[in-house]
């Protein structure tokens, strides 16, 4: 069990939330053609460390929001609403 | 004689591998010394006459997915390319004890998987029709005669989940999989492949668009061929080649009981209650279930999962409330979107992949070993594994497997 910091409603128990996927964002579906639109549906960077994610707060006040999980000890350092800036200090890129 | 003199003194017992030091050059170096990895190796030794050929893990023979498995054999898949390619692989089960003298103890004791509701029904009507075709034995059958086959289970209409059919494929069974992973080793070993526990490899190396070599915690080696096969590191290792794949390692539990008296043949799935149960010759029953929701590297077992396990299968069985649970672990799963492995060549030359094997791949690791051999050693995609390329996700080519690999592992 892990516990994740909702941005709205505070610590809650993961099995409340649903995890939605890595952070990223959709390619503009003019511009690229079917490959590049299948590597963004399938291809994941799966990484083993600190990542930054969508988690959806499933049975609390059903909003989306980004959380910054390291994949390898399961601890949630920061969360955030959807499209707020990350703080300068949690880099996802580091570990 | 020999074997009861070591066993009274448990002394002196002849190593079943050497261990070497690792050489600066290989012909073949595979990545992963689990069933996969090490029937790769076995394969390109035996029939492929390669000598130069070294299997290297991070930890042990056995460490990954390979030792911690549930054991499940089958060939009850959805899509003809994937009945195919598992139905070659039960089949070289059958005659694997023999292949490489090491009692696996493969017990083909039916395998069922239960509908709760009108579209699994249909799922497996379908799963049905498609077995026969390939000559695979599977057949959807009544709640009767699943009480006849399992007489503990509840198939009354009275549960929250009755039982209305079940697909009933009599050549699955379990197999003792640390038989299987030591068997492949010992063999591979006597045909020259070495393999190296506690090598990790940190690094690939590579030179205008084509593998060089690995680099190890234990040194550098070039080879111009390397095998991934590391199932849920698979990603990291291949980032190291820079190629990207559709993969997301997710953690997957199971558990086992003390053993009481053998009441159970068939191997029980549960789709809908998420659990599937089986029981070892040792009487032991073995539980499992679906991936952990969220991805993670991490192996810790958790509570969550003891407590829905047992909810579950008691609304099954409610007869074995009082057996308690002996152990419970995880291991990692590399998960695809179609739940069908990726096999072949990458846009890296001699950097090839045997990955995407998710919750499914431990029946497959025979039929996986002979199919890359045959790629490595000959250049060619054998016609088995064509399908299961990593084009496939780039060219609209999805193999569906999720109505038959979810939770039936
Ligand atoms: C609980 C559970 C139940 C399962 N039940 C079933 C079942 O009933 N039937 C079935 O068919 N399948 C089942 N599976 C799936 C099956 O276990 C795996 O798909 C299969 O074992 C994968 O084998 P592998 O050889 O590809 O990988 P693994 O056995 O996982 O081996 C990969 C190896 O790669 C090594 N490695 C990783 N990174 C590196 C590196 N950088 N350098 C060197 N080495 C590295 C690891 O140490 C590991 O030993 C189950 C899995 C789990 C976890
Ligand atoms: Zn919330």
């Amino acid at each position: 069990m892990i516990l994740i910091p909702c941005p709205y409603c505070g610590p809650r128990n993961s099995d409340e939330f649903a995890h939605w996927g890595e952070g990223g964002a959709r390619p503009p579906v003019q511009d690229i053609g079917p490959a590049e639109w299948r590597a963004y549906l399938y291809i994941r960077r799966n990484r083993a460390g600190w990542t930054t994610e969508t988690w959806f707060h499933r049975f609390g006040c059903a909003r989306f929001f980004v959380a910054e999980r390291n994949t390898v000890t399961n601890e949630v350092r920061t969360t955030r609403s959807v499209g707020s800036e990350a703080p300068p200090s949690a880099s996802p890129e580091e570990g | 004689m020999g074997l009861l003199g070591h066993g009274l003194f448990q002394q002196d017992w002849p190593r079943a591998w050497r261990t070497t030091e690792l050489k600066p050059q290989y012909d073949v170096v595979v990545i992963g010394a689990g069933v996969h990895g090490l029937a790769t190796a076995y394969y390109l030794a035996r029939n492929h006459g390669a000598r130069q050929v070294a299997v290297l893990d991070k930890g042990y023979i056995g460490g990954g997915g390979s030792g911690r498995n549930t054991a499940i054999i089958r060939s009850n898949y959805l899509t003809p390319e994937g009945v195919r390619f598992y139905d070659r692989s039960v089949g070289l089960y059958r005659s694997l004890a023999a292949e490489l003298n090491f009692n696996v103890m493969f017990a083909q004791r039916g395998h069922l998987t239960l509908a709760h509701n009108d579209s699994s029904l249909r799922t497996m009507r379908w799963r049905a029709e498609v077995n026969k075709l390939e000559g695979v034995q599977s057949e959807v059958i009544s709640p009767a005669d699943v009480k006849a086959l399992v007489p503990q289970m509840d198939v009354s209409s009275g549960t929250r989940y009755p039982v209305l059919g079940a697909l009933y494929h009599p050549p699955g069974g379990i197999i003792r999989h640390d038989a299987v992973n030591w068997g492949y080793a010992r063999a591979a070993d006597a045909l020259g492949v070495e393999i190296h526990q506690n090598t990790e490899v940190l690094a690939i190396s590579l030179d205008r668009g084509r593998v060089r070599g690995v680099n190890t915690s234990k040194g550098k080696v070039s080879a111009p061929v390397v095998v991934n096969c590391t199932a849920g590191w698979a990603s990291l290792v291949a980032e190291m080649a820079g190629v990207s794949l559709p993969i997301v390692t997710h953690p997957l539990q199971a558990a086992v009981t003390e053993p009481v008296k053998m009441f159970l043949q068939a191997v029980v799935v549960s789709g809908s209650l998420h659990v599937y149960v089986s029981q070892t010759d040792r009487g032991e029953l073995v539980f499992g279930a679906s991936t952990d929701p969220y991805p993670s590297y991490s192996m810790r077992g958790s509570l969550e999962f003891t407590e829905e396990l047992a909810s579950h299968v008691l609304e099954l069985m409610p007869g074995i409330a009082k057996l308690r649970v002996l152990r419970q672990w995880a291991g990692l799963c590399d998960i695809t979107p179609d739940f069908s492995p990726i096999m072949g060549v990458t846009e890296v030359e001699g950097f090839l992949v045997d990955v995407g094997w998710g919750t499914y791949g431990f029946k497959a690791g025979p039929a996986a070993g002979e199919s890359m051999a045959e790629l490595v050693a000959t250049g060619k995609t054998p016609e088995l594994i064509a399908a299961f390329d990593l084009a496939r996700f780039f060219e609209g080519r999805l193999v569906g497997e999720r109505g038959a690999a979810a939770v039936g592992h």
